[in-house]
């Protein structure tokens, strides 16, 4: 790695590790037997997951009629779920894509786990569409597959069919994304292991060899995969808006949308990060590999994005007074004073008020703080999708179809459930595959270990490595 | 594993050693069979001479048939077989296609460069590729040269020159 690293730069990875502590630290909670930590999470988690099996079949079997949803609300907690967990997923692709393009070193700590994060919440954001239809069998209807009525096609001009294609795009790419990362890391893993544990990882590392041919193929794969996930991750939350802002009811009927979601999907993707990642790193004992600076990094992001997201809400208050336009202003003056102010409250409190203690570098630095807030933030931002769902739909043109919702059992339950299956499939990860990515964190190790750069730098380390890299520049 | 091959190969301990070495290699006209390392050493590729992927080209030319497929196919469908009013739009209603266009796009672009990437590198699930040691994917950084019919002098010299730019440890071994 060709590299000017600046003297006041601070290190990535501590400990002085070498590349074999590195494959060890990072490969060794993958062979042993999980500690009590993670089996009670895991319990836990699988209860939910339970959970999660009998509120879905309930709603299978008895119908959606079990949701409280009616003729004015016909959007709620599932909906509200959905936009959440996809808006989760998106750190996933900013820290895998985004930051590799900028070449933000620190990615490298996190980047592995974040994208299994990605895939799990969007598969969990994409339970509720499908069921939202109610009748889930007939979910193959949303594709323009060659049928006999007609056939007739989808209808191409609908956001709720882009989000089809937004959201089974993403959650592919992002598959293949995170996979063929994996694919050298599960080599590691092989070449340490006998037996059938060995022809396991053999089959999941589809035999590679680590040869220089092929690094260089997946140098390019995995910058090309970068390049194509930064407008395809802006893509799929801009068309999750879509799906209110192209409708005309006021409230959802504004251009600021895209943006604004965008930007809360980024606040609330880095907050779920930060809550995996702080557990993460305690219970597999990587505190040298997800250090504070990568925690301050992601609080700073929290911060810059919590902010965006106030900024959105009070441009959409002050749009909608100044357009003059009454049914505009009604629907403000509903969100803010209206039935459900309570969400609203929540979600201002949590979103744009609470982050802003991230201005200090010792809180954005305290591990306490920042689990508090992630947690804070991901509940604010769970409340920002129920206030733009509910309390516009709530108060539409006609007062007499007015009405009010309160989720049932059955929602609550499926809700819950999809934390379940979530948690669920990220512990079942942390067992089976590396949670860092190991051979990036190898290549950074010379621009970003403790003993080459920070206070701690031993001088003719750094002299050795700043002359092959002048050499390899050439 | 067809052709079975002798490989004198050399473990080096760290990057920058190896990569003197591959130098070294180039300025001696000794044809390098391969190196593999754990992780992408920058400068390695232009060290060893390799020629840059083309793999950015097969993903222009997926995306290219994404982008094509997307939306020929809505146009087809909207105007020839099976024409709609949406909201008093016209037919071939352009802007509300890029959404899906652009989706397509990638999708084909990330499967088909995947799959390319998978299958030129000669790998598939279950493969079973030969290696040199396990510890190539750890901390070893190895040099391997083909020593397949080679005199036995040729093959001192290969040693020689292996454990002369640095290697830790220099092995024969036939894959």
């Amino acid at each position: 790695m060709s590299v000017v690293v600046s003297p006041i730069r601070e290190p990535l990875i501590e400990g002085g590790k070498t590349y074999h502590q590195i494959t060890e630290d990072i490969c060794s909670p993958t062979e042993k037997a999980p500690n009590l930590a993670w089996m009670i999470a895991f319990g836990l988690s699988s209860a939910f997951l339970g959970l999660y099996i009998f509120t879905v079949a309930w709603t299978i079997w008895f119908g959606i009629g079990t949701w409280n949803l009616n003729r004015t609300i016909g959007w709620g907690w599932d909906i509200t779920n959905f936009v959440w967990w996809v808006g989760i997923g998106h750190a996933g692709t900013l820290i895998s894509a985004i930051l590799l393009l900028f070449r933000q070193r620190w990615r490298t700590g996190v980047n592995r786990a974040a994208e299994a994060m990605t895939i799990f919440a969007v598969m969990c954001a994409g339970q509720f569409p499908l069921i939202h239809m109610g009748r889930l069998w007939l979910g193959i209807f949303i594709f323009p597959y060659p049928n006999t009525r007609g056939p007739l096609w989808v209808n191409f001009n609908s956001p709720l069919l882009w989000d089809v294609f937004a959201i089974s795009t993403y959650l592919t790419v992002s598959l293949l994304f995170w996979y063929s990362g994996l694919v050298p890391d599960f080599a590691t893993l092989r070449d340490r292991s006998q037996g059938l544990r060995r022809k396991i990882y053999n089959a999941v590392s589809f035999g590679w060899t680590g040869s220089a041919k092929h690094w260089q193929r997946f140098e390019s794969l995995a910058l090309i995969l970068a390049g194509l996930s930064t407008p395809l991750v802006l893509s799929v939350h801009t068309i999750v808006s879509f799906d209110f802002a192209t409708s005309v009811i006021p409230g959802w009927h504004t251009t600021i949308f895209p943006p604004y979601f965008v930007a809360g999907a980024i606040f609330s993707g880095f907050a779920m990060v930060q809550t995996l990642m702080l557990i993460a790193r305690k219970v597999l004992k990587l505190e040298e590999y997800i250090t504070l600076q990568h925690i301050d990094s992601m609080n700073k992001v929290i911060l810059v994005t919590g902010t965006i997201v106030g900024v959105a809400y009070l441009t959409e208050l002050f749009i909608s007074w100044y357009s003059g336009y009454i049914y505009e202003q009604y629907a403000f003056y509903n969100r803010v004073l209206g039935p459900y102010w309570w969400s609203y409250v929540g979600m201002m409190a949590c979103n744009v008020l609470s982050p802003q203690v991230f201005w200090s570098r010792k809180i954005r630095r305290s591990i306490w703080w920042t689990f508090v807030m992630s947690i804070f933030v991901n509940i604010g931002m769970w409340f920002e999708r129920f206030v733009i769902i509910a309390t516009t739909l709530a108060r539409d043109y006609i007062p007499s179809s007015w009405s009010y919702y309160v989720p049932t059992w059955v929602e609550i339950g499926i809700f819950l459930g999809t934390l379940g299956l979530f948690f669920t499939l990220f512990l079942t990860f942390t067992r089976v595959a590396p949670v860092v990515a190991v051979a990036e964190v190898k290549a950074i190790l010379k621009a970003g270990g403790d003993q080459y750069v920070g206070p701690n730098a031993k001088p003719h380390h750094h002299h050795g490595h700043d002359e092959v890299s002048t050499e390899a520049h050439h | 594993m067809k052709h079975q091959k002798e490989v004198i190969y050399g473990l080096y301990d760290d990057e920058e050693i190896l990569l003197r070495a591959v130098k070294k290699a180039q300025a001696d006209h000794i044809e390098i069979m391969d190196v593999f390392t754990p992780f992408p050493v920058h400068g390695l590729d232009k060290a060893m001479g390799l020629e840059e992927s083309r793999l950015h080209i097969a993903g222009f030319a997926y995306g290219l048939t994404g982008t094509l497929t997307a939306f020929l196919f809505m146009t087809w469908v909207f105007t020839r077989d099976w024409p709609i009013i949406f909201g008093g739009k016209p037919y071939w209603s352009v802007p509300s296609f890029i959404p899906i266009t652009f989706e397509v796009t990638v999708l084909f672009a990330a499967i088909g460069m995947v799959v390319s990437f998978f299958t030129v590198c000669g790998m598939a699930p279950g493969r079973v590729n030969p290696t040199l040691d396990d510890r190539i994917t750890d901390d070893k950084f190895c040099i391997a040269f083909n020593a397949a019919g080679a005199e036995e002098e040729e093959r001192d010299r290969l040693r020689s020159f292996l454990s002369g730019t640095g290697a830790s440890e220099v092995n024969m071994k036939t894959i």
